[in-house]
């Protein structure tokens, strides 16, 4: 277990507190305050992963979000799997289980790996769609091989363990972002008195001041970061959230948050902890001070494990104590990363050369290289490397002043480490999620934030401002800003004072040239993580994908879980070299949320299992559970669907209710059904407004039914109104529209009528209601009341209040069995009690609860209709044959009036509800079986209707339909065929949708 | 995801609260029954799309359940104004 890469003194890790970690089934050691890329470097691990498509050998890039090979399967155990993990963002900790997320069978020795060396040069851009496109048939199966090939990671097969949540919150200022810019900005804000919130994706805050041997206000930047965060923390309106990552910035400074609260600490969540937490955040303000990620160069071979991004090889040096390498070769455009070759130098390691791509570089630091004897190479760069597993050389080579040719002979060197910058991107990712295109700047060499219409301020190197100085003074106004627009007192607040830094000027170069030209050269990644090269870039824009936006999908370049933080510049410079445009006119791809990738656990939060939705239960809904009821979702509400005696099938279970209902009583908990109470003077006017019957007669004590229509004239929902009040009306809807139909009748009266005096107020829930049904109804409710329910004073489809079992009551004669019926509404905490007290009194009726599917079975034998089941919005009032409630002669052109009468509503031959009776009677047609006149037409047969609604009736001994036909009511007695799915071709009549009791006389009694 | 400023409870609230009901100011026909097919089909099916300035209705579903108008621009998500219902928007023009 030796970390023969790790320095013996120096970076932000304990060095005595030791963590062993497995990777790909081996053990290795590593220690507190390491990542899991900077233990695998300080281990001398090279080899962690295989390309996307190539299947070539990957080692670690970066050093943080940008991270585009070391993505990772983490998890001990199945069921706290995580996948595509970056190891450069992942913390380490005692018993930490990591793996390659791609290569297959094994890293080592990778199947796919052959392939692509035979394939390399036969996979340009499009082999995917140009090599599988046939036979289409057999895609199912390329593709379960390309998945695996392909290596992405996979999601755990079994229940994840632990909680997640989320959290609702609102804040004055917004600070994305912990480094110098972010710091000062949020201590403005604090000082000021704004309620702030700071967040930064990795565990200590500081950004680049981490691995920064700067010095503020004269003591260590590490130092006054602690000083800074002490304060923040103090501070009762600021909120510190490290590993905290904002993944995505919406619409009206919206932003969302991935906190990772136990990642770092256990495989599980400790002691049932929060395992993630996704903050809603809506902030008066933002300040982005996200930073920049540097660009790595684009050169032959430049994916062997050993290239690397010269700022992370500082970062692991200085933060982790890890020098990731013997021999460094640094490749620079720029004077920054100069000081990646010092500190490589300092750590007691060889810099072979460093590889400046200018002719005449100059300032401090590149004086600072030449003082430690480093040899300093200009206006050349490294062309490829040798190597397969590992860097072991370099080929060095002069370029021209424009870099766009090799100009001189090839050098080798030895090296096997290879650290190159080609400047830095902004991190502008979160500034575009909300549309803000970005503007490139030409002394940035990069995309800077464009015109927002966010209440937005940037700071720092979000904005080209690369100095630590520049960043901390820019932080501090953003801050200072946010207080001002918000209308608050600027507190006074100095920055710290820091070393005075001047960079020269860097070189405007994406693509290193090479003695060959690109197609024939070693291959030059752009984008690492989908396996894209220059060249593909080239051959892509050569076959005619001009705009970068085709680019980005024909080659796959910034897509995945990298969103082309790395090599999104760089493949732009290339595509607009070969259409012989500007970067600008080239433009960008667009980013889009999320930043990096999140679990499922964090965005479910909470909203999983029993509280995915909500469910609703009557008051009944005890009962129902103590006496074996099956239930059915309608809407959010559990309803008893039937009660299975022991031994019952479905079937049986519903024939004894039906025939339990028509040869005695039967009870429905009938409580779902939507009630809007209606009351003011208008009521009357409104009702005869939104149905389309007439209300203008309805007396006090006397119900009705009413269809409602859509403007179109098309049905949307039905039920019963009873009169309780000359100005009061009760309205009931279908269980599920009761939210719909309370909306559009608020809808109407607010903006169309709001001169009607009238008011609407939802009361589903404040009683119960049970229906009792058959022939012993009467008798059953005489038991439990005093009140005359007696034929001649209380007749069909009227209501009175009464007293039942010892509970005020109203009780409605109204039916929807057909049957002589009952529906006693009672106030909901009643329920229960009149409930039970019928089943005391019903024993010797033989009383039988009955659910949803019976409800429908005897209604469909009645020919009553469902809305949303008999109906479909393509349906009014004439189609069903219920002309009976259209009113054309109202005063008022209610809802649907007009609309019925267009053109299409009023042509012969449109789709009619008819019954439907079978030929051979034991034939349940499936519903949604397709109607047609002649069986033996060829196929497309004309399809002339379908079959809503199918049961078998036990009262009848036979099946029962109720369907659409063509011309329907006009052809009762005519024959209809349904050919059905599995070959068969059902015969049928049309009939009466009336299947029983055409008079109506059952319920008259 | 819209911040939206409800006119009648006087508060900013999360868009979760309210429901979009496309279009505002139009105006049921007072007369249907004389209406045209094609006038009663332009009330019925025609809306605009525009893209920039919107005038739509939203209700605030999960609040007072009132409706109002809202002035959207459509290519930014910017909420203009926000107005009771029998009012007319004050930006018209981008």
């Amino acid at each position: 277990m030796s970390q023969k890469n790790r320095l013996q003194s120096g970076g932000r890790i304990d060095r005595s507190k030791p963590l062993t970690f497995t990777y790909n089934g081996k053990q290795y050691q590593g220690f507190a305050g390491d990542t899991l890329a900077s233990a695998l470097l300080a281990n001398g691990v090279d080899l962690i992963g295989r390309s996307f498509k190539y299947s070539r050998p990957r080692g670690i890039v970066a050093a943080g979000a940008e991270e585009p090979n070391a993505i990772m399967q983490l998890g001990a155990t199945e069921a706290t799997q995580v996948p595509n993990v970056r190891a450069t963002q992942q913390e380490l900790f005692a018993g930490l289980v990591s793996g390659s997320t791609n290569g297959w069978p094994s890293v080592d020795t990778d199947i796919m790996g052959l392939v692509g060396k035979v394939g390399g040069k036969m996979m340009p851009p499009g082999f995917y769609y140009k090599t599988f496109m046939y036979p289409q048939s057999m895609w199912e199966t390329y593709e379960k091989v390309i998945r695996k090939a392909a290596g992405l990671g996979r999601s755990p097969r079994e229940y994840d363990v632990d909680i997640y949540d989320k959290m609702n919150q609102h804040c004055d200022v917004m600070v994305v972002g912990a480094g110098p810019a972010g710091l000062t900005a949020a201590l403005a804000a604090a000082r000021g008195g704004a309620r702030v919130i700071i967040a930064d994706e990795q565990n200590e805050f500081g950004g680049s001041l981490l691995s920064s041997k700067e010095t503020l206000d004269g003591k260590a930047a590490s130092a006054w970061v602690a000083d800074v965060v002490k304060e923040l923390e103090a501070n009762e309106n600021v909120i510190v959230l490290p590993r905290s990552t904002v993944n995505g910035y919406h619409d009206h400074n919206f932003l969302t948050i991935h906190e990772r609260r136990t990642e770092h600490l256990a495989d599980r969540a400790p002691n049932g902890a929060v395992r993630a937490r996704y903050h809603r955040v809506r902030a008066k303000w933002v300040v982005l001070a996200t930073g920049a990620h540097e660009r790595p160069l684009v050169f032959g071979n430049n994916d062997v494990p050993g290239c690397m991004v010269a700022n992370a090889v500082s970062t692991y040096i200085s933060r982790y104590g890890v020098v990731p390498g013997r021999e460094l070769v640094l490749m620079t455009t720029n004077d920054s990363a100069y000081q990646t070759a010092l500190d490589w130098h300092d750590a007691g390691r060889k810099v072979q050369a460093i590889v400046d791509t200018r002719k005449n570089p100059a300032g401090k630091l590149i004086d600072a290289a030449r003082e430690r004897g480093i040899t300093v190479m200009t206006g050349s760069a490294v062309i490829d490397v040798q190597g397969s597993k590992r860097v072991s050389g370099v080929s060095v080579a002069p370029i021209s002043e424009d870099g766009t040719k090799v100009t001189g002979s090839v050098k080798k060197l030895s090296a096997d480490t290879v650290a190159s910058s080609g400047g830095w991107s902004p991190v502008i990712h979160l500034s575009c999620h909300t549309g803000s295109k970005p503007i490139w700047n030409e002394e940035v060499l990069g995309f800077l934030p464009g015109k927002t219409v966010q209440k937005q301020l940037t700071a720092g190197a979000i904005n080209g401002t690369f100095t630590t100085a520049g960043a901390l003074e820019e932080g501090k106004k953003a801050g200072l800003e946010a207080l001002e627009k918000m209308g608050k007192d600027l507190p006074s607040m100095d920055v710290p004072a820091t070393e005075s830094v001047t960079y020269g000027k860097s070189m405007a170069l994406f693509h290193v040239p090479h003695t060959k030209p690109t197609s024939q050269a070693p291959k030059q990644f752009v984008d690492y993580q989908n396996d894209v090269t220059a060249a593909g870039i080239e051959l892509a824009c050569r076959e005619g994908f001009e705009s970068i936006e085709h680019v980005k999908r024909y080659t796959a370049m910034g897509f995945g879980t990298d969103q082309g933080k790395l090599g999104n510049i760089n493949g732009m410079a290339v595509a607009a070299k070969v259409l012989n445009q500007s970067i600008p006119e080239t433009g960008t791809t667009i980013f889009r949320p999320n930043y990096t990738p999140i679990t499922f656990g964090a965005i479910a939060g909470r909203d999983c299992k029993e509280l995915f939705d909500p469910e609703r239960y009557s008051a009944m809904h005890k009962w129902h559970l103590e006496h074996g009821a099956k239930f059915e979702d309608v809407g959010q509400w559990k309803r008893p669907w039937y009660f299975p005696k022991a031994g019952e099938s479905m079937q049986q279970a519903l024939d004894r209710e039906c025939l339990a209902t028509r040869e005695s009583v039967g009870i429905l908990d009938a409580s779902t059904l939507g009630k809007i109470d209606i009351q003011g003077k208008d009521a009357r006017e409104f009702l005869g407004r939104v149905y389309s019957n007439a209300w203008a007669k309805l007396g006090v004590g006397r119900c009705r039914y009413g269809l409602m229509l859509k403007e179109d004239g098309m049905i949307f929902d039905d039920g019963v109104t009873s009169c309780l009040a000359e100005n009061h009306f009760l309205m009931t809807t279908t269980s599920g529209g009761a939210a719909t139909v309370l909306n559009w009748l608020e809808l109407y009266h607010q903006t169309e009528w709001p001169e009607l005096d009238v008011y609407f107020t939802s009361v589903t829930d404040h009683w119960a209601t049970m229906t009792i049904s058959g022939p012993n109804s009467r008798k059953l409710l005489e038991e439990l009341t005093d009140a005359d329910v007696s034929k001649e004073s209380f007749s069909f489809m009227d209501w009175k209040p009464m007293t039942v079992a010892g509970v005020p009551a109203r009780v409605f004669r109204i039916s929807f069995t057909g049957e002589l019926s009952f529906e006693i509404n009672v106030q909901a905490n009643y329920g229960l009690h009149v409930w039970e007290k019928l089943f005391e009194h019903g024993e010797k009726y033989n009383l039988t609860p009955y659910g949803t599917e019976t409800m429908h079975i005897l209604r469909a034998e009645k020919g009553f209709i469902i809305a949303g089941q008999d109906t479909d919005g393509s349906v009014h009032p004439y189609d069903l044959g219920m002309g009976w409630a259209v009113s054309m002669n109202k005063p008022f052109s209610f809802i649907g009036k007009r609309g019925m009468q267009r053109e299409d509503c009023v042509r012969a031959e449109r789709k009619q509800m008819v019954g439907i009776k079978t030929l051979d009677p034991n034939v349940v047609l499936p519903e949604g079986a397709q109607a047609v006149f002649d069986p033996t037409a060829s196929i497309p047969m004309p399809m002339v209707g379908h079959i809503s609604s199918s049961y078998w009736s036990a009262t009848l001994g036979r099946s029962i339909a109720l369907g659409f036909v063509k011309g329907g009511l006009e052809k009762m007695g005519e024959k209809v065929y349904y050919p059905l799915a599995d070959g068969r071709v059902v015969e049928a009549e049309i009939c009466s949708p009336i299947f029983l009791d055409p008079k109506g006389e059952r319920q008259n009694v | 995801m819209f911040y939206i400023y409800c006119p009648y409870c006087g508060e900013h609230r999360e868009e979760e609260e309210f429901h979009n009901h496309g279009q505002a100011h139009i105006e049921r026909p007072k007369d249907p029954d004389s209406c045209t097919d094609e006038e009663w089909g332009n009330y019925m099916f025609f809306r605009k799309n525009p893209k920039g300035l919107h005038h739509e209705i939203w209700v605030h579903a999960a609040g007072c359940r009132k409706f109002f108008n809202v002035t959207r621009h459509t290519v930014t998500y910017e909420i203009k104004e926000v107005y009771k219902m029998g009012e007319q928007p004050k930006v018209v023009a981008e």
